[in-house]
């Protein structure tokens, strides 16, 4: 027995060095045709939806056999996915949280913006639609009718894009949710369709999320987002900003200027365009135009006139 | 379909084919049993220390064990993640989201209840066992050797705790870890429990289970292990 336990420790020792020798190799096989970026790894924090829906696989994929580099993907939530980037352990992020975006763009972390894409939120439901929001016109409305049934909502409640908007809309609506009907999860988004299907409950979510999750829940769409003519306010634009080495001086801002220029370019877009689940498309590109909107580029609302900020 | 989407189809098919699979259950075994050895290489000697001297503060020492035992495993999640981020003292290593983080992290909660066992198992041993083996001349190292073979299947129970805690755990390598894989499926650092818990989210439950059923099995695997090797070494 004690021979077998050497032979043991032997075998373990003898992985842990054939597992950093690997490791090594990996780091340093920049032969001479490779970009000089070659072997480096890109952390990109983003958020619950990009990853859950899948959508991130596709599109990293040719990007990391394009250089030779790994995408290191990490789902937070847009709060946490901007909080990690403003501790410098992040070099690119990808949210969806316009006003969230605009204050981290205006404190310097984040820098050359650029719209990536966009889908839209939908309020969705129990089929028997205890508090009878379907087909409402108005998302506020529908917000509205909920709170004064206090029929059941399940929220994010994680200072995330979708809880952000979600926030908005209570205000617009003018109500503050309280209340036993009001559950504030913590979850992300597919966890939080997944609660509100067992409790029979109302939530907001990303179209692509939900889209992605339909087949495993019988939750339903009652108030549609303006891709299916809803109201604009449901709208969900996505956005992609790199951390800002003057900020940060360890960020791969290289490479998170070759991403965010490959997400953008036509290739990239036509995989967001491409990309189905269960049939249906979950994202809009929105990088490209022959007309660009200026606005992508700076905090909301800011221009050189009023560029007192 | 995708080929995203099919080989999520398939995963649910052939969970134990696929390499998302088998390298989640890879990046969960380094990682415990790294951050376990050498915790347990800390911890021995600490057990050994506290048990058989009597140094001041003795009380207070073990007390501080068995506070160890119970601390909150996101609580040490977040401790880590401030050490690690390029903010914190770590910073320049960049181990944020690295599987040295995760050792890191495992480590701390393993030590604690690694030590506590093993100083039971170490004090257990019997005086006069102690004092025969100083008695025939033995050295300090000896007289050490003697008592770690005598509380060896204490030892192995406590390393077996340690493990048990490290595998399971979810908080800290989540906070520490990022639950990464690559886009070809491949895991970084997400291991057993936070792909559990992602799965989950997600609502795919069928392949939540499996990774459910693997995590059970291991480590029913290596308690049945440290039993046999115990039996073994009785009879032999």
């Amino acid at each position: 027995m004690p021979i077998q336990r050497r032979r043991f420790i032997t075998a373990l020792g003898t992985g842990a060095v054939a597992g950093l020798a690997g490791c090594a190799q990996l780091g340093g096989s920049e032969n001479d045709d490779a970009p000089g970026v070659a072997g480096e790894t890109l952390t990109l924090t983003t958020t619950t939806s990009t990853d859950d829906t899948g959508l991130l696989d596709e599109l990293n994929a040719p990007f990391e056999e394009m250089y030779g580099v790994t995408v290191d993907t990490v789902a937070q939530g847009t709060g946490a996915a901007l909080q990690t980037a403003r501790d410098g352990d992040s070099d690119v992020v990808m949210v969806h949280a316009r006003s969230l975006e605009d204050e981290f763009m205006r404190d310097g972390i984040g820098v050359n913006r650029r719209d990536l894409m966009f889908n839209d939120f939908v309020i969705v439901g129990p089929e028997s639609d205890p508090a009878g929001i379907e087909g409402m016109s108005s998302a506020t409305e529908a917000f509205a009718t909920i709170a004064e049934s206090e029929s059941t909502f399940v929220s994010r409640g994680d200072n995330s894009g979708t809880h952000t908007k979600e926030l908005i809309i209570w205000e617009e609506a003018g109500v503050d949710p309280a209340g036993d009907w009001y559950r504030e999860t913590g979850q992300g988004m597919g966890q939080v369709l997944n609660i509100a299907n067992e409790q029979s409950g109302y939530t907001l979510s990303d179209r692509g999320t939900y889209l992605s999750q339909r087949s495993e829940i019988d939750l339903t769409i009652l108030v549609q987002g303006p891709i299916e003519d809803g109201p604009e306010i449901l709208a969900n634009p996505y956005g992609v900003i790199a951390v800002n080495p003057a900020v940060h001086d360890n960020v791969n801002y290289d490479l998170a200027m070759a991403y965010i220029g490959y997400i953008t370019s036509p290739e990239g877009q036509e995989i967001i365009d491409s990309y189905e689940a269960n049939g249906e498309q979950l994202f809009f590109p929105r990088a490209l135009s022959e007309d660009p909107d200026f606005q992508q580029y700076v905090p909301e609302g800011w221009s050189s006139d009023s560029a007192e900020n | 379909m995708t080929p995203g989407l099919a080989s999520l189809a398939l995963l649910a098919e052939f969970p134990f084919e696929s390499v998302y699979v088998r390298s989640i259950i890879f990046v969960s075994l380094y990682v415990s049993i790294i951050a376990v050895v050498l915790s347990t290489l800390v911890s021995v000697p600490i057990a050994l220390v506290v048990g058989f001297t009597d140094i001041p503060g003795k009380r207070f020492i073990k007390s501080v064990i068995n506070t160890g035992m119970g601390f909150p495993s996101v609580v040490v999640g977040l401790l880590v993640l401030f050490a690690v981020s390029n903010q914190g003292p770590l910073g320049p290593l960049e181990l944020v989201f690295t599987k040295e983080a995760m050792i890191m992290s495992q480590f701390v909660l393993a030590t604690p209840a690694i030590t506590a066992v093993s100083l039971a198992a170490v004090t257990s041993v019997e005086e006069n066992v102690r004092d025969a083996a100083r008695s025939l001349g033995g050295t300090r190292l000896d007289v050490a050797l003697v008592v770690i073979k005598e509380a060896r299947y204490g030892i192995a129970t406590a390393i077996l705790a340690g493990f048990g805690r490290a595998i399971s755990e979810v908080g800290s390598v989540l906070i520490v870890g990022g639950n990464i894989a690559g886009s070809e499926g491949v895991s970084k650092t997400r291991t057993l429990t936070t792909a559990i818990q992602l799965e989950a989210r997600q609502g795919r439950y069928e392949t939540a289970m499996v990774l459910g059923g693997v995590l059970v099995a291991i480590v029913l695997l290596v308690n049945a292990i440290v039993v046999r090797l115990g039996d073994d070494k009785v009879m032999g």
